[in-house]
């Protein structure tokens, strides 16, 4: 079969439940190119990826390679045209040795006998590449690094000529990211085109030929690596040049309400997510943390409230200490905590809806009663709550999966702020909302600070970030790259910091 | 091309909560009439003799009664259990366990001891028989994350296998002619009976209470509410600063030891002295498991829906004689039912449309 030369996206579109998510998207690679996909989360890199790959028809527009149009109807297609993608959570499986995954994926494995024929292939063909694999290992045995490598070569054996990395560096150590990097370099100068997504500005000035920027699901820009830098690529991936309108009255800050100190946490991955932070948040002060999410944001959210152990480090409340001890002594010192993941940590899916009303605070007085709960008072507590924070709901004896989303987010918010916290935790708060309820909760969380609380939001909602804070703080790769009050003008170069490319 | 499209269904109303189930109990009588065509027994008076025979009598009805009395109890224990999404199979051993507790303190203290303080001692002894036998599970799960399905099934075995030990070893009774089984416990530690049937009345109120009980710990009780919430999303149990172990711990316990306590009433109220396993309990402590099931883990209809598979169990007997069926054919019918049960949530949760496409 001919080689995949030239491949070409023309005028793609796609949209779910009518929320467009690529619109128009028009870009080309060619052979020994690697191509940077830059854009924040949401932006629609990885559904344009995924349409290459097979796994969405685009709504509109075509795919060429080589100049003949096709159409790609799932992965098997996509990879007889020649195009591999290495997901950025891995598909590999763990009990298995390296040479078995990949005989697994391998097209022309035989039925019998499967591993005996192909070993002899994956070895010269890793060593043309420089992977020094041990192909009798497990995969769990592997750091992510060498996973990483075991998925590449899945794809490069079946041909692939056009290789998608999704987020490739997330997952790994710098000494990993260096050895990937001379990788992908020795690819490309064999022919290989590589698209490349990340929202590091410094890897993709490193490793990338072309830029593609997407925003809201819109080319933003796109441009050759030497011709540009990295401030503009920063300008085009957030979409406007900073714009200060703060709204919020002038208040004093009172003291301080929390103190963190040295903080280091390791993620789910065993990789540390935070690195050495400090900070402090302060009464009628709301304190955002700005970033690409996963740069540590949920860890640090998770470490504060008592889910997440700190693994070095001080938290305190109030100066009380209140590292690793437990979620609930956290929040009975007035620590409330909108979760990101609302669905997944916020609710009990099949419970009622004043079943979930009172999540966390069941074991308070007003709400139980010994070893009992006071349901009479919690149907009232939900009542009132629906009330004063919009919730429409059939009745609130109806199962809370039944609500919608938007509905879902009231009640956790409600429900967190009713008790007149000290520290709000609120991750992504308006995250899915529409206009009205994110103008809703925003007020809410100014009523906060008015009345006396200290807010440490998460949001990569910059506008919100700079509507709401009184100081942030902007984290990349789970470091504080500055914190700043919100006036400051070097917030100028907020997408730099994001992207980890400058540091105050 | 057919497609068939499968949506979550958010509005379930008890109306259809309640066709469903009756579906599927009606579609699992549909099959068991299959199977008794293939025994070439007329399927329709196979299931007439089923139901006539426990529930067509008066002493069909009071042999019916008698066996839910073990059903309830396993039955309402385990809602909790499962509501909290602890699937515990160990109740069979969890019942053994208690029956070997309580033949114990009946055994060796029951001839010194007047009536009044005995009987509460020996359902004393069997509920901490059957907790114990119910956390080990527990802690495995917690602490070492060993599935609570392969140690609760395994359990069983290891209890039943302690037990047979034990009658024909070290509690070989002198009065058994050389017959494994413990001698008769003394008749102090023997349970009333009601006139003229085999009800166990202590047990009989027991079941009830314990179904009562239950139902408001489920509902009313902090405990319930942390059971609840951590069987419906483990995550939110977390995030909401809920003790997994304690939890864990209080329900198993519960669980294991109401076990225990039908195995109090299996051994102080039918049999009078501890035999084989098998003889012991006949399988309650799976047969409960469909119980809770049909109840919709609500303990309160455990009271209904153990009734009705006693039920069974009796019109089992009753066709094993009368049509001369082999006795497994009772373990066809209720596996039969429960499949048809588990299958019918399937279908009360998920929408399901066939579609035609090119």
């Amino acid at each position: 079969m001919e080689r995949n030369q030239r491949l070409e996206m023309k005028g793609i579109s796609k949209s779910f439940h009518g929320i467009p998510a690529n619109q128009d998207i028009s870009f080309c690679i060619e052979s020994g190119e690697i191509l940077g996909l830059l854009g924040e989360n949401g932006a629609g890199k990885t559904t344009l990826m995924n349409i290459l790959y097979g796994l969405y028809q685009p709504d509109a527009g075509e795919i060429r390679i080589n100049g003949t149009p096709v159409r790609i109807h799932n992965p098997v297609e996509s990879i007889f045209h020649g195009i591999g993608m290495v997901h950025q959570h891995f598909m590999l499986i763990q009990n298995h040795s390296v040479l078995e995954n990949i005989a697994l994926s391998y097209k022309d494995t035989p039925f019998f006998f499967p591993k005996l024929k192909i070993r002899e292939k994956i070895e010269t063909f890793s060593k043309s590449f420089d992977f020094n694999m041990d192909l009798t290992k497990k995969i769990w045995q592997l750091s992510a690094g060498e996973q990483q490598r075991v998925e590449i070569i899945k794809a490069l054996l079946n041909g692939a000529d056009l290789l998608i990395l999704d987020e490739p560096t997330s997952v790994l150590t710098p000494q990993e990211i260096k050895e990937l990097i001379s990788i992908l370099k020795g690819m490309k100068a064999k022919g290989h085109m590589i698209i490349f997504i990340s929202h590091k500005l410094d890897e993709i000035m490193d490793i990338c030929d072309r830029v593609l920027v997407l925003q809201k699901g819109r080319i933003a820009g796109s441009a050759l690596t030497r011709d540009t830098d990295k401030t503009s690529l920063a300008r085009m991936m957030v979409g406007r040049d900073v714009v200060f309108n703060i709204k919020r009255e002038k208040i004093e800050r009172g003291r301080q309400i929390l103190s963190v100190e040295h903080l280091d946490v390791m993620g789910d991955k065993g990789i540390p997510a935070l690195k050495d932070i400090s900070f402090d948040v302060f009464e009628n002060e709301i304190f955002g943390v700005a970033g690409v999410s996963g740069n540590g944001q949920r860890e640090l959210a998770e470490a504060v409230t008592g889910i997440r152990a700190v693994k070095s480090g001080k938290i305190r409340i109030n100066d009380q200490d209140i590292t690793n001890t437990s979620p609930r002594h956290i929040y009975d010192l007035g620590v409330s905590h909108v979760p990101e993941e609302r669905i997944r940590f916020g609710i009990a899916p099949g419970l009622f809806l004043y079943d979930n009303a009172i999540l966390k605070q069941h074991h308070l007085k007003k709400f139980s009663q010994r070893y009992f709960l006071k349901y009479k008072e919690v149907k009232h507590h939900t009542k009132t709550l629906m009330n004063d924070f919009n919730v429409s709901a059939h009745s609130i004896n109806s199962q809370i999966r039944n609500l919608s989303g938007g509905n879902i987010q009231k009640l956790i918010l409600g429900r967190e702020i009713s008790e007149k916290p000290q520290l709000l935790v609120a991750s992504h708060p308006t995250y899915g909302l529409d206009v009205g309820a994110t103008e809703f909760m925003r007020n809410h969380l100014l009523m906060l600070r008015k009345t006396g609380s200290a807010v440490l939001l998460f949001s990569e909602d910059l506008e919100e970030i700079f509507e709401l804070c009184d100081r942030i703080a902007v984290i990349f790769d789970g470091e504080f790259m500055a914190i700043l009050d919100s006036d400051d003008q070097r917030l100028c170069d907020i997408g730099l910091m994001m992207a980890g490319s400058e540091r105050i | 091309m057919m497609n068939l499209i499968v949506t979550d269904r958010y509005d379930i109303s008890a109306v259809r909560s309640f066709m469903t189930n009756l579906l599927s109990l009606a579609s699992g009588l549909f099959m068991i009439g299959l199977v008794f065509l293939f025994l070439g027994v007329n399927p329709f008076y196979a299931i007439f003799k089923i139901f006539s025979g426990s529930f067509g009598s008066f002493y069909g009805f009071k042999e019916t009664l008698t066996k839910a009395i073990p059903l309830i109890l396993i039955g309402s224990g385990l809602t909790l259990a499962f509501r909290a999404k602890f699937w515990n199979i160990g109740a069979e051993g969890q019942l053994l366990m208690g029956a070997i507790f309580a033949s114990w303190t009946g055994l060796f203290l029951g001839n010194d001891l007047p009536s009044y303080i005995i009987v509460p001692l020996m359902f004393f002894s069997g509920f901490i028989g059957g907790a114990l036998w119910g956390i080990i599970p527990a802690i495995l799960k917690i602490r070492f994350s060993i599935n609570e399905v392969i140690s609760t099934l395994m359990l069983n075995y290891i209890c039943a296998d302690f037990l047979t030990m034990l009658i024909v070893g070290p509690w070989k009774g002198s009065t058994r002619f050389g017959f494994p089984g413990t001698d008769n416990l003394p008749d102090a530690a023997i349970l009333g009976i009601i006139p003229g049937s085999r009800i166990h009345y202590a047990t009989f109120i027991l079941s009830i209470l314990c179904a009562i009980i239950l139902c408001i710990v489920i509902y009313k009780t902090r405990f319930g509410y942390e059971a609840r919430v951590v069987g419906e999303n483990p995550d939110a149990g977390r995030y909401a600063g809920i003790d997994f172990l304690k939890t864990t711990l209080i329900l198993m316990i519960i669980s294991g030891g109401l076990a225990g306590l039908a195995g109090v009433g299996e051994v102080a109220g039918i049999h009078h002295y501890l035999g084989y396993p098998a003889a012991v309990s006949s399988g309650y402590g799976f047969t409960a498991i469909i119980v809770a099931w049909l109840a919709k883990l609500n303990p309160l209809l455990t009271l209904i829906s153990g009734i009705f598979f006693a039920g069974i169990l009796v019109g089992g007997d009753a066709i094993q004689i009368s049509l001369g069926l082999p006795a497994a054919t009772v373990n066809i019918v209720n596996g039969i039912l429960l499949i048809c049960l588990i299958m019918g949530d399937y279908f009360l949760r998920n929408k399901i449309r066939l579609q035609l496409s090119k």
